[in-house]
């Protein structure tokens, strides 16, 4: 009987080590993106044949394939993959002293968690020994990841992150490619008041995460300085999926205006409401949700909504644009990138998949400055960069609050109908726009 | 301010009968059978999906996808009971409610595997009726009548048919029951199905007009039991009125506060009821 119960215990121990085994999370290469011939001439740079020395830079980030992220956060891998795809696939970057860079991702799902993102980044820097990493998506997360890269001075670049706090906490490492929360909605309320001058009443509803109360905060006392009179100013949780009741609040405070919104979900549901439930408001001005192409599945409750983009395909920068404003032009132009973006994904990249691609596209202009991958020499070169990409300029803060994003800008979309079909198009600022705003907001 | 209030009132009211039906399955399977399904939440997520699924995948319209997850609905709850409560249903409370958490824990683990975490839209779009500035969206209204006619739907099952009188000679006494014939393993598991039903019905009629993730029954779940205490546990009539009184205080409290203090109020009232009236307002196990 003992004999028995022994030999149940060790095969239950035996059994036990397996599963352990396999249950160790295994990292997720980045999947190659299906990339197409034209991908590889709209490579970034132009690079020379391998050399004798040849080195492999690995490059960790989290991605959130489940949760609440999982959209923005898959086009922002997507861009990043794309990018390392194109530099592999011709060969590396060539350094001045010969050695030639090439690029491994190596990346987890963070599940859209942020104490799961702290153990990622621990794992990438520790274990899978990442040289650089990129952010996850969104503030909140990014947050949390730059707490581990800086413990560890590892460089980071942030994107898909406006969150201005994060770069007030004396960072040195970390350096954030989108424009910062605080001038999220601010060209909204410039807009609105070249649109209508009569309009003065503005509700902000705005989720409350780290990142929609930056913006909003920002947003509100903007407007108040502009002579609005703010009648709401009020959060939802996480996750909310039943507006009704704020939508009855803005309807009964005379709104005639509403701002704010927080991520994808929320905001698309958000605007799905006010549109069922025709909240009589003029202009609606949301963040995140709108700019993203899957908004438009929403239909008519799409027309008409404005969203501040950091990217649009539209978007006019080019080396002319650069040489204009006394700029160092670098890597493909928005046509070439979007062309590459189409091949290898087989859909239309939005400002996600820029900002991912892009924060490789840093990456390799400091890493060439730099004529190293050391992180010092890495970092001094990221400090004085001050380029144009077709994501715009491109700035670092070095002094009070290192790292922060002073280059770039926002420009905003509204979902139009041409010919029957959603389209988005750029409104603002007035340079950039394709077409005249559309106002006041039809339900 | 009146015109708010009215607008608050009929979108509590709707939202209410939605919650009702969902709080009548667990009430449902806790008077009859003395066990609380913690289960009931991930069954409410899996009718969301099943509406979704015959919705997205197989082109068959929502409110038909609703009868076909109903009747998936109670054959599933029937197999959950004799997998997983009926050994133990004779067993102390404790043992069947860690039955049903663990049945819970098993669905949320899979469906996680299986759908993520990424959230759902059922893009269904039926317009709005107006009445003044008062818009109720036909959605809402549809799912409101659909819960009363479910409600009602039981309510005749439970007095009129075969089946329920067994149901309610069981909830009245068990062993009695037995004696004169009835085969209480059948009623237990019908019942359980019936409750399971209830779950996956009202999920479906949310995720006609909200998004989802298999994690979103938690917090319809505890909605019901807020519901089930309110109303009195055991009493599926109680459940819908308790429904609409919680619909109400969704609908009516954002009026004068915040929104993020709706939940703390409910639960506030969730414990003053199990202090005041524990049998709840209209009455327990009848």
């Amino acid at each position: 009987m003992r004999r028995k119960l022994y030999i149940l215990i060790g095969i239950l121990l035996v059994a036990g080590m397996v599963l352990a085994a396999c249950g160790k999370a295994t990292p997720t290469s980045a999947p190659a993106p299906k990339a197409s011939e034209s991908s590889q001439n709209n490579a970034p740079a132009k690079t020379s044949a391998p050399s004798a020395k040849e080195i492999t830079v690995t490059i960790g980030f989290t991605q959130s394939k489940t949760g609440k992220y999982n959209e923005e956060s898959t086009r922002q891998s997507d861009g990043l993959d794309l990018w390392i795809k194109q530099i592999n696939d011709q060969g590396g970057i060539k350094l001045s002293d010969g050695t030639v860079v090439k690029f491994k991702a190596v990346s987890y799902d963070d599940e859209s968690s942020g104490d799961k993102v702290q153990q990622l980044y621990t794992r990438l820097i520790t274990k899978d020994k990442a040289d650089f990493l990129i952010s996850p998506y969104s503030s909140g997360l990014t947050s949390s990841a730059a707490i581990i890269s800086e413990q560890y001075g590892k460089i980071m670049l942030a994107t898909g992150a406006a969150s201005d706090s994060i770069f007030k906490k004396g960072y040195e490492r970390v350096y954030q490619l989108y424009t910062p929360a605080s001038h999220y909605l601010t060209g909204a309320v410039d807009l609105l008041q070249s649109l209508d001058p009569n309009v003065k009443k503005v509700a902000f509803i705005y989720e409350n995460s780290k990142f929609s109360t930056a913006v909003v905060k920002a947003a509100k006392e903007y407007a108040e300085k502009k002579g609005y009179d703010v009648v709401m100013f009020e959060g939802y949780d996480k996750g909310t999926t039943d507006f009704g009741s704020f939508i009855n609040k803005i309807q009964d405070s005379g709104a005639e205006a509403v701002m704010g919104g927080g991520h994808f979900q929320d905001g698309s549901t958000l605007a799905r409401q006010i549109y069922e439930k025709k909240l009589p408001i003029k202009y609606l001005a949301l963040l995140v949700a709108p700019p993203d192409p899957s908004f438009a599945d929403l239909g008519d409750a799409a027309l008409g909504v404005v969203g501040p983009s950091q990217w649009e395909a539209s978007a006019n920068y080019s080396p002319e644009s650069a040489k204009a404003a006394g700029l160092t032009w670098f890597g493909p132009t928005s046509a070439d990138f979007v062309k590459a973006y189409k091949a290898a994904y087989n859909e239309d990249p939005d400002y996600h998949s820029a900002g991912g691609y892009v924060a490789g596209l840093v990456l390799q202009k400091a890493i060439m400055d730099a004529g190293s991958v050391d992180p010092a020499k890495v970092k001094a070169a990221l400090d004085k960069m001050d380029i144009l990409t077709f994501f715009g300029h491109i700035k670092f803060n070095t002094t009070d609050a290192h790292g922060l994003q002073i280059g770039h800008e926002m420009i905003y979309i509204q979902w139009q109908k041409k010919d029957g079909k959603l389209v988005k198009e750029v409104v603002w600022p007035k340079e950039g726009a394709t077409a005249a705003p559309l106002y006041p907001l039809k339900h | 301010m009146m015109d708010a209030l009215i607008r608050s009132l009929i979108d509590g009211l709707l939202l209410g009968f939605v919650y009702g039906i969902a709080a009548m399955g667990l009430t449902l399977i806790w008077g009859v059978m003395n066990v609380i399904n913690l289960s009931h939440g991930s069954l409410i997520a899996l009718g969301m999906f099943s509406v979704y699924y015959l919705f997205v995948g197989l082109g068959i319209h929502p409110y038909i996808a609703l009868v076909l997850t109903a009747v998936l609905g109670l054959i599933f709850g029937v197999i959950i009971y004799f997998i997983a409560v009926h050994r133990v249903i004779n067993a102390p409370e404790l043992s069947t409610l860690l039955a049903t958490y663990s049945v819970n824990m098993m669905i949320l683990g899979i469906g996680t595997a299986i759908f993520t975490t990424t959230p759902r839209n059922i893009p269904l779009d039926l317009g709005s009726i107006q009445f003044g500035e008062t818009v109720v969206t036909m959605t809402r209204l549809i799912a409101a009548v659909i819960s009363v006619g479910v409600a009602v739907g039981l309510f005749l099952f439970l007095k009129y048919t075969r089946p329920g009188r067994y149901i309610r000679a069981v909830t009245d006494n068990r062993d009695a029951a037995e004696i004169v014939g009835v085969p209480s393993a059948q009623v237990l598991a019908l019942t359980f199905g019936l409750g399971t039903l209830l779950a996956a019905v009202s999920g479906g009629l949310i995720a006609t007009f909200f998004p989802f993730t298999i994690l979103s029954g938690e917090t319809y779940e505890l909605k019901s039991f807020v519901i089930g205490v309110l109303g009195g546990l055991g009493n599926p009539v109680g459940s819908l009125f308790g429904g609409l009184i919680l619909g109400l205080i969704e609908g009516l409290v954002p009026m004068a506060m915040p929104t993020t203090w709706t939940p703390v109020l409910e639960f506030v009232l969730f414990v003053l009821i199990l202090l005041v009236a524990p049998n709840g307002l209209f009455g327990g196990e009848e």
